[in-house]
């Protein structure tokens, strides 16, 4: 079957019954989506689907035909690090790092929906990526200074 | 997660996804969202060899009202009944339900009919739906059916469906007049956990009394349960804090918990106490237009 990933097609065989998860890791060699919990409950392994967050291990690979996957792979370009993930960066909001890539796709989503959501939104939108390192307030200020300067930015214009 | 021996159908429409679901009968699935199901083979609670996927079926997605009737389809996410502005005018306690389910990206995938049909005791959705006195909607090889919320689940992961049989629908009755709802929920955090103990009641008012009242317990029995001796308790009462303290403790003699994991039949007995009289006060608020 053929899937688009971060834009490029790959054609891949796959099992009745498998995880987009297992696809990206075991197939493709993506490695950059994570598997903790392989049962929807931790957030390790978030991609985007049509630009909504799923929890890649929920996900049937034989459902997404025709349907637009981003990954972690995808957010960076050459040189240059997504807004997100330099915020990460800045503020540190990484320990042990397994969760990150769940982190920063499910952050970039609520982004690309609120541009500027409020602490309540951050908190509720990212309720489903555990971080076992308890980063979250480093995670919370990351999100929110991405936010914050794209709506600074704005104001320059 | 990959599972060799399992194959993949995908339903066309409606009478295809009966028609297989018959043909196959025990060992086949029907798949929604899949958060249930799928995390299911993981914990060798599901074996079925055949998963019928449903998520061609566009007409079984949606919120509708069809006259005293708010119609919503099975396949409708869980995310769209919290988010609905029918939902929350005809029932909000149905959208608190929702909303309550899970974390954002499971709200996103898992459907309102994947929650009635996996039938799990600590589902949020069902205790709220028995309570606003809902009916649930099937077609298959009976013909097309209709069966009260309460009837639906008959015990822990079971429910009435037929083999070959779907839920289309889960149908709200319109409200009476001066009526409110509440659904009350207890769990470790406020996201991603499931519920320990949760209450959803619905208070219709008769002037400055209680008239009728229907208090569904959840998590904390086999199946979404009415408490009839609190609700016995409340009819015909004026609204109090005292009187909803009775009904607490009337719900927790009632409700038939058990002890597991997440807390002890003790501990959830006491949730029970506490919820109904919150649910009790939220509902007589709403109904009274106070809230």
């Amino acid at each position: 079957m053929l899937l688009t990933i971060n834009g490029r097609p790959h054609d891949v065989h796959v099992e009745p019954f498998e995880s987009l998860a297992s696809t990206l890791r075991e197939r493709l060699q993506m490695l950059g989506t994570k598997v903790g919990c392989d049962r929807g409950e931790c957030g390790t392994c978030t991609v985007l689907l049509d630009d909504v967050p799923v929890y890649s291990c929920l996900v049937l690979t034989r459902s997404c035909e025709g349907r637009r996957i981003r990954t972690i792979e995808g957010v960076a370009t050459a040189n240059e690090l997504h807004p997100v993930q330099r915020a990460f960066v800045t503020h540190d909001a990484v320990q042990c790092g397994y969760c990150t890539p769940g982190q920063v796709m499910s952050a970039i989503a609520l982004l690309e929906q609120h541009a500027l959501p409020s602490d309540d939104e951050i908190r509720r939108s990212m309720s489903g990526n555990l971080c076992r390192c308890g980063c979250y307030p480093k995670i919370h200020a990351a999100v929110k200074s991405v936010a914050a300067a794209a709506v600074e930015a704005n104001d320059d214009r | 997660m990959t599972l060799p021996d399992v194959a993949y159908h995908r339903a066309t429409s409606l009478a295809d996804a009966c028609r297989l679901g018959e043909q196959l009968g025990s060992e086949a699935a029907f798949l929604a969202g899949g958060t249930e199901l799928l995390p299911d083979y993981l914990r060798q609670r599901e074996s079925a060899r055949h998963l019928i996927a449903l998520d061609g079926l566009s007409e079984l997605r949606g919120i509708a009202e069809d006259g005293d009737t708010l119609v919503i389809g099975g396949l409708t996410s869980i995310a769209e009944v919290a988010g609905s502005p029918l939902v929350r005018s005809w029932f909000p306690a149905l959208a608190e339900a929702a909303r309550a389910i899970g974390s954002p990206f499971i709200r996103s995938r898992a459907t309102i009919g994947g929650n009635f049909c996996r039938a799990v005791p600590c589902a949020d959705t069902p205790p709220a739906a028995v309570a606003a006195g809902a009916r649930v909607r099937l077609v298959g090889p009976l013909g097309t059916r209709e069966l009260e919320a309460g009837d639906f689940i008959i015990g822990p992961r079971q429910t009435a469906l037929v083999a070959g049989e779907v839920l289309t629908a889960i149908a709200i009755p319109r409200q009476p007049a001066a009526s409110g709802g509440s659904y009350q929920r207890f769990a470790r955090r406020k996201g991603a956990a499931l519920a320990v103990a949760a209450v959803a009641a619905r208070v219709v008012m008769d002037g400055p009394v209680i008239g009728d009242v229907r208090l569904a317990l959840g998590a904390v029995a086999p199946v979404p349960m009415l408490a009839a001796r609190a609700a016995a308790r409340l009819r015909g009462e004026r609204p109090s804090a005292g009187l909803f303290a009775l009904a607490g403790d009337e719900c927790a003699g009632e409700a038939l918990p058990i002890t597991d994991v997440r807390a002890t039949a003790e501990f959830r007995r006491d949730l029970v106490r506490v919820l109904a009289r919150r649910a009790l006060a939220q509902a007589v608020q709403r109904a009274e237009g106070t809230a």
